[in-house]
Order: structure tokens, then sequence, then C-alpha cells
């Protein structure tokens, strides 16, 4: 299906946040998910389901000023 | 006598606030906390680059260090209220520093849609430190929006230029009842120390501490900066004459 991460489109396999964030090799730990518009805290990420057309962030904390 | 900043239900003790970015090596940044004494430092918050894969700078911050997220990227009010948002949820606490920008040239803040999101933040509790191109009416207006401080930039971001609107901060400093925090522009221990003479109640300094060779030692010397600084203030600095006062008798002479 497809859908939208990080403002770009992706066609995925995986049906939930977590299965999305680990296919990407990312550390669990690290991330801020937002899907369409709303924070999905971490305790969710494995029962929360992706939907065709869903927009993700996927975020982390940087060094900024 | 205790001299301590509050701001929002915070007390601060130490008045230099720093930030994250550019620095060489994240790793650096605990020993330049504990060097410099700073309780309270600034993060952004980006999308992940999947090519480099995610970061996370709040493992680098010790505890008892206060994060300060700021809305770096936004362009409008939406935005940074969202970022604002996000890093609430994000488990950050309530303090947020605005920055709107759409100058890419000078990084100018947009003090109008600061404006706007410092109204809709600090309604839902957030601790407002708006960013703001310094201007005495709208100090007032985020006073009146709900701000726990102002943050009037002293030059350009990352310039190192020093506090070129001065005159500006100065009537900011003297005419609102919310904390002052010169942030941007801020490139040598002396500009710090200025900021503090002049009567502001803290300085944010990034650039000039993350990319000091030794950014350790430089937080030091910007600690002790605005400590003279501050001391002077309070110790009350003499007036400025165009002639000269002897300070030695001008009577007894020797001759």
């Amino acid at each position: 299906m497809e859908v939208i991460v990080n403002g770009k489109i992706e066609e995925i396999e995986s049906e939930t946040i977590l299965k999305l964030i680990l296919g990407k090799s990312l550390n669990p730990n690290t991330l801020v998910i937002e899907m369409n518009g709303k924070i999905i805290i971490k305790d969710n990420w494995e029962n929360t389901k992706i939907k065709q057309n869903d927009k993700i962030e996927i975020l982390n904390f940087v060094g900024g000023g | 006598m205790s001299d301590n900043l509050k701001i929002g239900n915070m007390e601060f003790t130490n008045r230099l606030f720093t930030g994250t970015g550019k620095f060489s090596s994240r790793s650096i940044i605990p020993d330049m906390l504990k060097a410099s004494g700073s309780e309270m430092i600034t993060v952004a918050l980006r999308r992940v680059d999947f090519e480099a894969g995610s970061e996370n700078i709040l493992e680098f911050i010790p505890k008892n260090v206060i994060i300060l997220p700021n809305t770096s990227g936004a362009r409008t009010c939406d935005e940074a209220v969202r970022i604002a948002r996000i890093a609430r949820e994000a488990g950050l606490g309530d303090f947020i520093k605005i920055e709107i920008i759409t100058d890419t040239k000078y990084l100018m803040p947009d003090n109008e849609e600061t404006l706007k999101a410092t109204k809709i933040l600090s309604a839902e509790g957030f601790i407002v430190l708006p960013y703001i191109m310094p201007d005495l009416t709208y100090s007032y207006k985020l006073v009146d929006a709900g701000a726990s401080a102002v943050m009037p930039l002293g030059s350009p971001i990352g310039s190192n230029r020093g506090i070129k609107l001065k005159e500006i901060i100065e009537m900011i400093i003297e005419n609102i009842e919310i904390p002052v925090i010169v942030d941007a522009g801020i490139g040598r221990p002396s500009h710090a120390a200025e900021a503090m003479e002049m009567g502001a109640d803290a300085v944010l300094v990034n650039t000039a501490i993350s990319v000091a060779k030794d950014p350790v030692t430089m937080g030091r010397a910007f600690s002790m900066a605005v400590q003279a600084g501050r001391m002077a203030y309070l110790a009350k600095i003499g007036e400025e004459t165009r002639t000269a006062n002897a300070s030695s008798p001008l009577t007894g002479f020797l001759r």
C-alpha cells in the first residue's frame, strides 16, 4: 500500500508502526512518531495499524540552538 | 543573598543557557555542561534522515539540565505550534523556545507569527520563550500574550557579531517585567558580559561555544563572563562622563 513517510510517498508492506521502523533499521528508542497529525506513543507502535494514504512522520531530536 | 532567575516554574542559579547545535562531537556536550554549569540547553526536532540513521541528542544531556526544545524550521505560527506539541508529547516538558523564521539570509525571526504562537502555546500551559527581533511594542504584546521571557537577538544567529541592537534591547530590559534573555550573535565572553552588564537576565550561547576549538573551556569562559557581568550590574555601574573625574586628590601636590 501507498503511504507518505516524512513527506515522501512510499510503497510499504509493513502493517504496524513498529514493523515500519524496524524495516528501516532505526533504533526505536530515539524516535518520535506522528501519524496523521497525532503523536503515537511508543507503547502503541506494535498495535497501531497503518492504512493506505496514512501520513507518517518519523522524527528525532537533534542538535540545535 | 540568592540571585536566582525564575522562569515559569523553574529557578536557575546559572544565567548562561546553551545550545546543542554544531558540536563536532556530541559527546563533548556533557563536559561542556559541567564546565559551564549551564542549567538549560536547547534541542531541535527534525525528520529522521534514513540514509544517516536516527540520532538522539537527548542521551547527551544530563538529567539535571532542563531541555529547551526550539521550533526551528517553522516558518509559520501553525508549524511552530505543531513542533511544540510534539516536543511536549515526546516528554520534553513544558519549556519551548519559539523560533519562526522565513528569512534565510539573516535568519530574522517573524515577530507577528511568533506573537500568535505565544498566545496559543501559553494558553496550553507551555512556558514560552519567544526568540524575537528586538522591538519594545512586540515585547509588551508578548507579555500580554503570556510569554514567560523574551529572547531578543543581539545580531544574526551564528554571526558572532555581538550585541548590535543594544539600545533597543536596553529599552526592553528597562521596561518589561518578564526576564529578558539575549539570544543569538553572542560571539565571545565579553559580549555575554556586556549583555549582563546591561541588565539582561540571562544569555543563550550556542555557536560561540560549540565551534570553539575547545568547547569545554569556552563554556567555562562564558559562564565566568556571565557571572562577572551580572555582578557588575547588581553592583551598579558608574555613569559615563565626557570629561575626566580625577581619582587622586587634586590638592596637596608636591611642587
